[in-house]
């Protein structure tokens, strides 16, 4: 589950990128965020991936607070998530297999994991066939299959994508987007951030619209599709000072 | 063990990948620690000449012509309570006059002592010599001797003492100084090429730490890297002090056997005995430097 509780970012520069932000988004959703550049959609990304800390306001994330997490905490967080960007972040000295088996042996998986989990990704994500070829060999929509085959390798609970079909054309665009749906269907949460309007309509998911920094519209706000959630004891409390708080400053 | 590996295999990616610099860092350590070795080497072969000259350079004390037994055994009871005394050995007049002939007559001294018959030329030449357990206190123990009563004349080395003293203590300057501008180039360079290691692996960094590497993981690598050109840097120079000292030592043993007379007191320290001490504190050197160099540089570089 992801949770955000009046979240505000304001970078050094003086920009305030996100503005009491509050969101939540429960397990085994597929969720959109889109918006115009510099409504905030990439801030929030980072955020979620603890790449910045807020000034206000709490995120939770598959249960891990990210305001009060401690520093060797984080590489724990990081393996609960898996993030695929809009430039596929691959290395090129190395090919296929050893791109996705990169995930796992910097976290120190076996030989034995990584010969059983690399090969079954690289199926799902239909590259078996690649697996030798190097990243500059591939298409588009080849390396970014590559870059979730990785993000999936580690078997994490959501998925966050930044434009992931940003460089795509058309076709490739379908072919991710109904990847990350197949991944999706298996259980995972997957949060897409675009700007593409058009790629949005066609999918029926939820759709977070962002604008200036804040939540302009929200599709599917308020409709959880795993039941009700179970909130941590300490996010719980929490949510209870700041109830008091407000209605003392009421 | 698995991240034991996968560090050593990425650390050693990384001076293969920037060679360049990696070459450089290892020949900055290497010239630092091969200086390092050398005057090392100077050191403990005059610290050697000084052991030698504690050993068989003496103090030497001569008597009053009226002195008795009795008093003569005062002043050495005198000499050993001051205490630093390692030794006190007395020669009797005859006993001077026989090492007399044995060392400045040569084959003639048959021929030569014949002259003087029964009449012993050194016979007020008894004598106590005195052997301290340091040397650098021959000086005030022999100002010490000279007001007991009944000496008439001390005579020590102390020309060779003070030489040797300051000799050594240049040498411990001037190696100190070109050492520490070294390893000061050498800290510069080790951090220079684990920058430049960072800088390639930026992207790589950047994915293990969203994948969810620890800091140790990160940084292993770069650790590894600085370790390596310090452990190298250090055998390079070892090996080549292992057959330099050799060949120096048979040059100079050879050019001191001209010299037999003086050859007691001025010998190299055996390469036997020099050479694990160098290792030692060559690899440690080296390492070290590497080690903490790379640790601290890679610290700058990644946020994690």
């Amino acid at each position: 589950m992801i949770l955000l509780e009046d979240v505000s970012k304001t970078y050094q520069t003086g920009v305030r990128a996100v503005k009491d932000l509050d969101l939540r988004i429960n397990d085994g959703e597929f969720v959109f965020v889109t918006g115009k550049s510099g409504s905030g959609k990439s801030t929030l990304f980072k955020l979620l991936t603890r790449e910045i800390t807020p000034e206000e306001g709490s995120i939770i994330v598959n249960d891990f607070d990210l305001d009060s997490i401690r520093r060797r905490q984080i590489p724990r967080f990081r393996r609960s998530i898996g993030v695929v960007f809009q430039d596929f972040r691959l290395l090129n000295d190395r090919n296929v297999y050893e791109n996705v088996a990169f995930a796992q042996r910097v976290i120190g998986a076996s030989g034995y994991e990584i010969r059983t989990n690399v090969p079954r990704m690289l199926k799902l994500t239909g590259l078996s066939h690649k697996y030798k070829n190097m990243p500059y060999e591939l298409s588009g929509g080849e390396q970014q299959r590559v870059a979730i085959a990785r993000a999936l390798v580690n078997q994490p609970r959501v998925i966050l994508a930044d434009e992931p079909t940003g460089n795509l054309d058309e076709a490739n665009t379908a072919e991710i987007m109904k990847l990350l749906e197949d991944i999706n269907q298996m259980g995972t949460t997957v949060v897409v951030i675009t700007h593409s309007r058009a790629m949005v309509e066609t999918m029926h998911k939820r759709v977070i619209t962002m604008d200036k920094g804040r939540i302009v519209s929200d599709s599917g706000a308020l409709q959880p599709r795993g039941g009700s959630v179970v909130l941590p004891e300490d996010v719980k409390s929490r949510q209870k000072r700041r109830i008091i708080r407000r209605r003392e400053t009421l | 063990m698995r991240t034991f590996l996968y560090s050593l295999r990425q650390g050693l990616a990384n001076l293969r990948r920037n060679w360049l610099f990696s070459v450089a860092s290892i020949a900055t350590v290497s010239a630092c620690i091969f200086l390092f070795c050398l005057f090392y080497s100077i050191i403990a072969n005059v610290r050697g000449i000084v052991y030698t000259a504690e050993t068989t350079v003496g103090i030497t004390v001569f008597f009053d012509k009226d002195a008795d037994d009795v008093r003569k055994a005062e002043i050495r009871d005198a000499i050993i309570s001051k205490g630093g005394v390692k030794e006190v050995v007395y020669t009797s007049a005859d006993q001077a006059w026989e090492e007399f002939k044995t060392d400045y007559l040569g084959d003639d001294a048959e021929e030569l002592s014949a002259a003087f018959a029964d009449d012993n030329p050194l016979a007020d030449s008894d004598s106590y010599e005195i052997f301290l357990e340091d040397i650098e206190d021959q000086e005030s123990m022999a100002s010490y001797i000279s007001g007991l009563p009944g000496v008439r004349e001390v005579n020590y080395a102390n020309t060779v003492v003070s030489v040797l003293k300051s000799l050594n203590r240049v040498i411990y300057i001037l190696s100190a100084v070109i050492i520490g501008v070294l390893v000061a180039v050498s800290v510069f360079l080790i951090s220079n090429t684990i920058s430049v290691a960072a800088a390639f692996r930026k992207r790589e960094n950047e994915i293990m730490r969203l994948i969810g590497a620890t800091d140790f993981m990160i940084r292993a690598p770069f650790v590894v890297e600085g370790l390596v050109i310090g452990l190298v840097g250090a055998i390079i120079p070892l090996c080549a002090v292992f057959f330099i000292y050799r060949r120096v030592m048979d040059y100079f043993m050879a050019w001191l056997s001209g010299f037999s007379s003086d050859a007691g007191l001025i010998g190299l320290v055996p390469l036997e005995r020099i050479f694990p001490e160098l290792c030692a504190y060559g690899l440690i050197f080296g390492a070290g430097m590497g080690f903490i160099v790379s640790f601290f540089t890679i610290r700058k570089h990644l946020k994690v």
